[in-house]
């Protein structure tokens, strides 16, 4: 017999590649819990996920309304796929999951951010993807500690007890 | 569910400490748990506990506490070290708190 050994997370390090409201607040939740219990976080956004911490893009983040199989009508019957394809639904769609998120008192990104560097979290931005994108510092929220290399995030995400996660 | 005395009171409490019945919380029980916590309990904590005892029922966040005009978030996180509702409301004799914001 083995003996049973459970090493507690003390640390989660969490990239997101993506721009989708699920994604984002995938990631938003999983830092923000993780500084509640009083373990550290690190976030890294990259590619899409920039769209994150994009001041001008942040707070008004998409869901996919075409090609979603998860999607489904107020009542629970098939989201058409044409139906998501055209103008405005989306956009429809995705403030109707925003408002929703409000009542169960989830913040917008912007402030999601706040909560989360109050907490101790620290939030990055790849390099390579603001270079693709081209982006600015200027261009993120403030609350970006520093445009950093994959190979940065790497090295800050050691340690015994830590977690890399992939959203 | 297990017994605790604390603050010579014996009371019912949950495995992780939390108190079964929050109306038999005192003053004194808080500084006890907040003992246990390493925090030495301040006006202003109590402010905070007093707010989280009066809004238990509706469901805590983080979120509101900071919107609550006692506190603001980091400011909650350096009251309550490591982990803030959860050991804000175990100080404040309420039940674990199951928000994940």
């Amino acid at each position: 017999m083995t003996e049973k050994k459970d090493t507690q997370v003390k640390k989660v390090a969490i990239i997101c590649a993506k721009a989708s409201i699920e994604d984002v607040y995938a990631t938003l939740v999983m830092a923000n819990g993780a500084v509640m219990e009083g373990m550290e976080a690190k976030v890294f956004f990259t590619f899409f996920g920039l769209d994150a911490i994009t001041k001008k893009q942040m707070n008004k983040l998409h869901t996919a309304t075409v090609g979603n199989p998860g999607m489904r009508m107020p009542g629970g019957l098939p989201f058409p796929t044409l139906l998501g394809a055209i103008p405005g639904v989306e956009a429809g769609v995705s403030a109707m999951m925003r408002s929703q998120m409000e009542k169960l008192d989830i913040p917008p990104v912007d402030e999601f951010l706040d909560m989360i560097t109050a907490g101790g979290g620290e939030i990055y931005a790849c390099k390579l993807a603001m270079d693709m994108f081209k982006l600015e510092k200027e261009d993120l929220s403030d609350q970006v500690s520093a445009v950093i290399t994959i190979g940065d995030f790497y090295a800050m995400a050691g340690g015994e007890g830590s977690q890399i996660i992939f959203t | 569910m297990a017994q605790k005395t604390i603050a010579g009171v014996n009371l019912e409490v949950s495995e992780e400490g939390y108190l079964a019945d929050p109306t038999l919380w005192t003053e004194e029980i808080a500084k006890e748990i907040a003992k246990e916590e390493n925090i030495e309990l301040t006006e202003k904590h109590f402010e905070v506990i007093n707010f989280i005892r009066e809004n238990a029922e509706a469901g805590l966040t983080i979120r509101k506490i900071g919107k609550s005009g006692i506190v603001d978030i980091k400011g909650f996180y350096g009251l309550f070290p490591g982990g803030p509702l959860k050991i804000s409301s175990k100080i404040a004799g309420i039940k674990k708190p199951a928000s994940c914001v």
